[in-house]
This record gives C-alpha cells, structure tokens and sequence, in this order.
C-alpha cells in the first residue's frame, strides 16, 4: 500500500467512568475497577450508572461549560489530552483548516431539550423563560464544534450519528478523510451524555434492557446466564490520526496502525439485531484488512449484557471464527474478551472507549477480561473467551473491535501492530 | 427593592452567567463589556435571568439601558418595586 495510504493511532485522550486516561483506563481493566455507581435521575428515579470524574475545568472556561454540553464538554477533555498525548501543541491546531473533527454520537440533543421542557415547567410552561442556548447547545455537530471552538480549528467539523456503532464510525470518517486527502490530522472518535437524560433509562426500562443488580459493580453481565440489561454510561475518547509520513516525520509515537474497517446495515429491525449480517460486517473489515480470521488476536466485543444481544454477537462471531475458509476448524482462534463489564454501555464512546482499552496489548501482550461473567450462558459459549483473568498470549499482532447499534447498524474495526515496512 | 438590592441581585446574575470573572472591582459606570469577557449571549441571559428570578420584562428596545452597573439599577429600580 501507497504509504500515504496507512493511517496510524498516535495519540488518545479518553474519560471512562473508571479511568481519565489511557494508563488508569487501562489499569482499571487489567484490575477489574468497576466505573459503575449509583445514580439518580429525575422523574427515572434510582438506577445505576457509569459516570465520568475527568476535571471539566482543566481544558474548559466554566462559563464555556455552562454555554455548552457535557457531551461537549467531555469532546473538549479528550480532545486536548489527545492532542498532549500525541505531542502536538494547542497553538498547531489553531487557526488550521488542515484538520479535522469527526465525533460520534448515538444521540444528541435529549439531555438538553429535557432540562428546558423542565426549566420552563418551573415557569408554568412560559417559553419566554427557554434558553437562548438551546440552539447551539442541540445543534447535532455540537459536540465536535465544541472541539474547534475550544482549540479554534478552522478545518472541518461535525458529528456521526450512528447510535451505539458511532466511536467506530468517528475513527473510519478520520481514516478516510486522511485517505482522500481533505485533512492531514483527525480528531475523531465518540462521546456520550447519555446518563444526564432520563428518557435513555427510562426506555431501555421499557424494553426491559436495563441492568437492576443490588451490587453496581457486577450488573453489567455480558454473557453470564444472570445478566439482565444495559448499564447506561457516560464518557468519550478520541483518537490523533495521521497518515504514516507525516507521523515518521515528526517522531510521533504509534501505538497502531488501522488496518481495516467494515460498516453495513441489517435492514430488518428497530432493535433486534441480525448476526448473519454482523457476521458479514466482520469479513467486510477482514477483507479490508486482507487477513484472515486466524489472523486476529482479540476480538473486544460489543456485548452490552442483554439477554438477546450477546447470544446474536457469539452467533456471528463463530460464522466467522468458528471455521476456516475451507470448512475446517481453523488454525488459531482469536481471544475475546469484554469491556462494558467495567464500564457499563458509553454509547457513542463504547468502541472508541472499548478499543483504546485493548490498543496496550500490543505492548503488554496481555489480553484484559470480560468480569462479571461468573456462570457463563451456553448460548454465549465461544473458544478462547477470557473470563475473569487477564490472559497473558504471546503476541499480538491484529485487534478487532465490534460496534453495533439500534434501527440495524454494525461496524467493526481492526488495528494491527504498527511494523515500519 | 433598593438599589443596593438591585444591585446585589445584578451582581448574583453576572456570577452565574460569567464564572470566571472578578466582579468585586468593578466599576460601575463602566460598560460590562470593556470590564469582563461578555458578549451579547450574556446580554441575553441577563435578559432572560431578570424575567426568571423577578419577573421582569425588558423589551430588546431597552437593552442599551443594560450596558454598565449604573444605568442597569436605574433602569430596574421602577420595575423592581414589588
């Protein structure tokens, strides 16, 4: 491939509810250091969710906070300890149109149309008393606008909506954009404000898909026979994406290459996913790749702990992994493992969030595991599922990351081990 | 209210709307805008934080009247006696 072709991972700025960046991030998930707490919400009531403790004023005037959103507000974080991570300075980005923000999200807007309906309840429904703010709070490229206002990037912005495939989405926009030339740097990946609406809780209630455990750390259950529903999360991560020459040339660290990228869509339900689609979505991005199944290591999977979903993901994980090309058992099985376990369901960050997590294994080698998981569904069964213990291997060359979401959207994207030539 | 009163209850508004800023030197015949980093949107909040906390109507008209401390609480004095 045409070097200007490869686009590498240097640098990563996240906030989970357990880690306000990489090293922590990744500490908590070796340790398994659960990000779920209790949490109340009005007119919801008592629940459980993932909240984030990143320092909002560390990057952020308050009265720019109290202008704009904690989706926002969560972009700006991530994006500047992205950018300090990959050894580029503030003052590079600014007034610079060469680059460009590309933010999923699952959904934007609720959380602040929520507190207005309520503001003015307060008001007797005078909607003289509704916010000026409301605009440019709810606009759908928000979060990513907050971004360029924030760090005055003059080049593209806006966000993907995508629901819970969105971070994926965000990191395959930065690769092509970079591909095509439009931008020579990509701060992209997903954010979720998810938990400050009530109306996300109390829908997955409907649907009788959101977590109840007595204990918050072990209700999020993804592939136990116990597992009972989503734990609704906030956080965000973005990733510094550049093209090869442009990284080697200015010594940047590379913690990965992108090697390939699917997204496709179900077109059969709302809600109810379709594995023989994923499962098409998954060679989608092997095919891109150019590997084989045998050839990945780690498979993060989007399992979110409901009692369908998961059993549909293992479906359509063992159409691709389960047999070679020539209908043999194949020769490797890649190891998979789980990270909403820990930190609950991020939306529009989980595959950004939940690859980032596994992006130090090409160092460590060690591949971190799905908690939680104490009597595992045969449903779910799967070869070389990590459960409970990090399982040190002995080299990791390639990591795939699953990313599905709601009305049938699924994206799968693969990082392989950064090798000069 | 008096106008200390009123004054006190501008100064409350303009913290909230503008954390980051100072107001205990301010100078109060001296536009807001010279004084601390303040645009029109916080023109509008004040606006809109007026009619929430006291219920007072101020037309976009009399919006010039908001410009520094003095002519605020002289302007609000007669529509805050209740």
């Amino acid at each position: 491939m045409d070097e200007s072709q490869r686009i590498v991972i240097t640098g990563v700025g996240l906030t989970a509810p357990n880690g306000n960046n990489l090293a922590e991030y990744r500490g908590a998930l070796l340790t398994g250091k659960s990000g779920i707490s209790p949490y109340e919400i009005r007119y919801f009531g008592k629940t459980l969710a993932g909240i984030c403790n990143f320092e909002e004023t560390k990057y952020q005037k308050k009265k720019d906070r109290r202008r704009g959103t904690r989706a926002g507000s969560i972009a700006i974080y991530c994006a500047n300890e992205a950018l300090n991570d990959a050894g580029i300075a503030p003052q590079a980005v600014a007034a610079n149109d060469r680059t460009g923000v590309y933010v999923g999200i699952t959904e934007h807007g609720n959380v602040e149309t929520e507190n207005e309906v309520y503001n003015i309840s307060q008001f007797n429904y005078d909607c003289s008393t509704w916010s000026h703010f409301h605009n440019p709070r709810t606009v759908a490229n928000n979060p990513a606008g907050e971004i360029t206002l924030n760090l005055k990037i003059t080049g593209p912005h806006y966000c993907l909506g995508a629901a819970c495939a969105a971070g994926n989405a965000g990191i395959i926009q930065g690769v092509q954009q970079l591909r095509l030339g439009e931008v020579d740097l990509a701060l992209c990946g997903g954010v979720s404000e998810s938990i400050h609406t009530f109306g996300i809780f109390a829908a997955f209630a409907a649907e009788n898909a959101l977590a109840r455990n007595d204990d918050p750390a072990k209700a999020s259950r993804p592939f136990d026979k116990n597992r009972n529903g989503i734990v609704i999360s906030e956080g965000g991560c973005i990733y510094t994406l550049e093209r090869l020459p442009d990284a080697k040339r200015r010594g940047a660290k590379i913690y990965g290459e992108i090697a390939g990228y699917g997204m496709n869509s179900d077109g059969t339900d709302f809600v109810l996913p379709n594995p023989d689609r994923q499962a098409e979505c998954l060679w989608k991005a092997l095919n891109k790749a150019g590997v084989q199944p045998e050839d990945i290591d780690i498979v993060n999977t989007h399992a979110t702990a409901t009692p369908s979903g998961d059993v549909q993901e293992i479906a359509a994980l063992r159409k691709v992994f389960g047999v070679s090309r020539d209908g043999l058992p194949p020769a490797k099985h890649p190891y998979i493992n789980n990270t909403k376990c820990l930190i609950g369901h991020a939306m529009g960050a989980a595959g950004v969030l939940e690859l980032a997590g596994n992006l130090p294994a090409f160092a460590d080698n060690i591949v971190h595991p799905t908690y939680n998981c104490d009597d595992l569904d045969p449903g779910c069964e799967i070869a070389n599922l990590v459960i409970n213990e990090p399982k040190r291997i002995d080299r990791v060359d390639y990591i795939l990351n699953n990313s599905f979401g709601m009305v049938g959207i699924n994206s799968v994207v693969i990082v392989k081990r950064y090798n000069d030539t | 209210m008096t106008k200390p009163e009123i004054r006190q209850a501008v100064i409350d508004i303009l913290a909230d709307i503008a954390p980051d800023e100072d107001f205990t030197s301010m100078k109060d015949d001296v536009s807001f805008r010279e004084q601390f980093e303040m645009d029109s949107m916080d023109l509008l909040d004040i606006v809109l934080e007026l009619r929430k906390r006291y219920k007072v109507q101020i037309p976009e008209e009399d919006y010039p009247k908001l410009d520094n401390m003095n002519s605020t609480v002289e302007y609000l004095e007669p529509l805050m006696q209740g």
